[in-house]
């Protein structure tokens, strides 16, 4: 939002660096973080370092690891979205009530995509086509979707899955590799494709650097980031299909307030909110260093809402790092 | 009576008062004078919130933590209470407000020394605060009876037919109205807001200008959770939990623009007016407290929709731009 007196950012462009650039970049510093907290969580737990343990700890981050992809298109083009969690809840109510009718996985699943596909493109609609700022927009929808999801579920819980269901949340493609773990990776690869190596990842980085220079540039912003909200519904909607057949049952306060977790994996991974900068390589990172964060809290049993204090100030550090850095600099530099 | 339509407020009154009447019609007990006041005063700390809510979004800031920022400030005081029952009232009140404003100050250091956006920072900051809650309490309630009694009766007591609660969202609405319409520095926070890099020029410092906006916002949540506290008679860590959605719905109910630099003190509380008297009208119309949550999301957006529409400007605009929100 604020985007006066950044030019001190700039400087760093005109420096000679003698090393390659990666060395210096947010992901080496990110990946070299990653394995500090590795190294911590092995000397903290003797229970860490199991095929058994790592491999249940990756359930725990894939399905906001696999929103955080899309997630990190909408904010490259400057957007928001923090309805997420509660599309997932609407999501997973129209898989519940399916449930209850039928006991096609074909059914309840698609159930689940398109009220998921929906609640993205009823986001991206009203961001687009009547020009609305998406924080607003998403701020009303997450309390439009948690909304209706407490009226058709008032405070009860719907948990009439059938047996085989229970795969996508529980089951595992390989020794150790569970189903959601193996599909967070399949669609991180598709991601880092799609924004890194295509016209469609050019686009958006244009559009997230100067919207009104990509419009010009013959760019249509509307149609692109509606692109991107549908995608994030449908995500969400896929996280929802794992989250709800993990659980075994949909509640009205099913992922509340993972929308923190989710745009700290992606503001952590790199991507500025001021738009235009950030790579799925970063995020993917920043998921792996959120999950060991978590998994090394919870064996030492640290209570989740303790862990959530760990997170917030890991954001505001994170986050306020290179400005601090290169204030310092400036400073050692007069 | 054309120029009086096109003014926002006077829409919003207007509809305010034709959903008074389309209740009126289902109960009409509900438009008794005494229940109005009683709409009016459960409505107060809305108000109050909204209003600090108001100046942050002013300079292009959102803040997220404020209802975190109310549950905490809320712990500390309740917390002093049960332990110090003796300690003075207005004392409490008073480190309620300060400890609000340090709060307050820190979202506002945060995004003025460190640059960090402010949607960032006050998502980190409602994550802490609401965990420090947790910290103070252990997870534990403090209960009606580990209160003093002149802790909760003081918001309480009637005074010209309107309990203390009410009257302090009258000062407050009075003092801010004041400090927007005719303090220098209320005017250079729209300025800062309506274009940064002019207020720049012109030598206000934007940056510090938010800064306040969060001091005072933060401020007016530790008056709140004080008032809070002792409305409910009880304090625990998923206190006004999700009250932030309310707040904001309020400011942009009221005409506040996210994009910075407009909004009225009057429109913000007729904004938490009006959803303060469709939550009290929904349960005695009979409708279940479950579809307060989604009524309250959909006033938003429909809210939005009739903003954005209001701020189409009229006339040949010679570069479109592609978004409005490329700010």
């Amino acid at each position: 939002m604020e985007k006066i007196n950044n030019s001190s950012f700039e400087t760093k462009d005109i420096e000679k660096k003698s090393l390659p650039s990666w060395v210096f970049s947010w992901e080496s510093f990110l990946l070299a973080t990653t394995i500090l907290v590795f190294c911590i969580n092995c000397l903290a737990s003797p229970y860490f370092l199991d095929a058994w343990s790592l491999s249940d700890a990756t359930f725990n981050f894939s399905e906001k690891a696999i929103i955080a992809l899309p997630l990190a298109l909408v904010i490259i083009v400057r957007d928001i979205d923090i309805s997420v969690a509660s599309i997932i809840a609407l999501s997973s109510t129209a898989m519940g009530f399916t449930a209850e009718v039928t006991d096609s996985l074909v059914l309840i699943c698609s159930a689940g995509i398109i009220v998921g596909t929906l609640c993205g493109a009823l986001n991206g609609l009203l961001i687009t086509r009547l020009n609305i700022p998406a924080i607003v927009v998403t701020i009303g929808t997450m309390s439009l979707f948690r909304g209706i999801t407490y009226i058709l579920l008032g405070d009860q819980a719907l948990k009439n899955y059938p047996e085989s269901f229970s795969f996508f949340g529980q089951g595992y493609v390989a020794p150790f590799i569970g189903f959601e773990f193996a599909s967070f990776l399949v669609i991180a690869v598709l991601f880092y494709i799609l924004l890194q190596k295509t016209n469609f990842g050019r686009r958006t980085y244009a559009i997230g650097n100067n919207p009104t220079a990509a419009y010009y540039s013959g760019i249509n912003v509307a149609k692109h980031k509606l692109i991107i909200f549908i995608m994030v519904g449908f995500f969400c909607s896929i996280a929802a299909i794992m989250l709800t057949s993990r659980l075994g049952s949909t509640r009205p306060t099913i992922a509340l307030g993972w929308e923190l977790n989710i745009i700290t994996m992606v503001v952590l991974g790199g991507v500025s909110i001021l738009g235009g900068s950030g790579t799925i390589v970063g995020v993917v990172i920043a998921v792996f260093l959120m999950g060991l964060v978590n998994s090394g809290l919870g064996l030492i049993n640290v209570p989740g809402i303790v862990m959530s204090i760990i997170i917030g100030a890991m954001l505001i550090c994170v986050i306020a790092l290179p400005g601090a850095f290169q204030s310092l600099r400036n400073k050692v530099g007069k | 009576m054309k120029t009086l339509l096109k003014n926002r407020e006077a829409q919003l009154a207007l509809v305010i008062l034709s959903l008074l009447a389309m209740i009126g019609v289902i109960i009409p007990d509900f438009l008794a004078f005494s229940n109005l006041l009683g709409v009016y005063t459960d409505t107060s700390i809305l108000i109050i919130l909204a209003l600090g809510q108001m100046l942050v979004i002013i300079t292009r800031c959102i803040d997220l933590s404020i209802a975190a920022n109310v549950a905490l400030t809320g712990m500390v005081v309740a917390t002093i209470n049960s332990i110090y029952p003796d300690f003075p009232v207005p004392v409490i009140i008073l480190i309620g407000a300060s400890f609000g404003t340090m709060l307050g100050m820190l979202n506002g250091w945060l995004v003025w020394k460190m640059k960090i956006p402010s949607i960032v920072v006050t998502l980190g900051t409602m994550a802490i605060f609401r965990g420090a809650v947790f910290l103070i309490s252990k997870g534990a309630w403090i209960n009606a009876h580990q209160m003093s009694a002149s802790f909760l009766e003081i918001p309480r007591f009637v005074f010209l037919g309107l309990p203390i609660l009410g009257w302090c969202s009258v000062l407050v609405i009075a003092a801010m109205y004041y400090f927007t319409r005719h303090r220098q520095l209320g005017r250079k926070i729209y300025a800062a807001g309506n274009s940064p890099t002019a207020a720049y020029y012109i030598g206000v410092d934007v940056g510090k200008k938010q800064f306040i906006a969060f001091t005072i916002s933060g401020l007016l949540a530790g008056i709140a959770s004080y008032l809070w506290i002792s409305r409910y008679a009880v304090a625990y860590v998923d206190i006004a939990n999700g009250f932030e959605m309310l707040v904001i719905a309020s400011c942009v109910i009221g005409g506040v623009s996210i994009a910075g630099g407009t909004g009225t003190v009057i429109g913000c509380v007729l904004g938490a007016l009006f959803l303060g008297i469709i939550n009290n009208a929904l349960p005695v119309i009979g409708i279940s407290p479950f579809w307060q949550m989604a009524i309250s999301g959909s006033v938003i957006i429909l809210a939005v929709i009739a903003n954005s529409r209001s701020e189409r400007k009229a006339g040949r605009i010679i570069l479109r731009k592609a978004v409005q929100n490329a700010s």
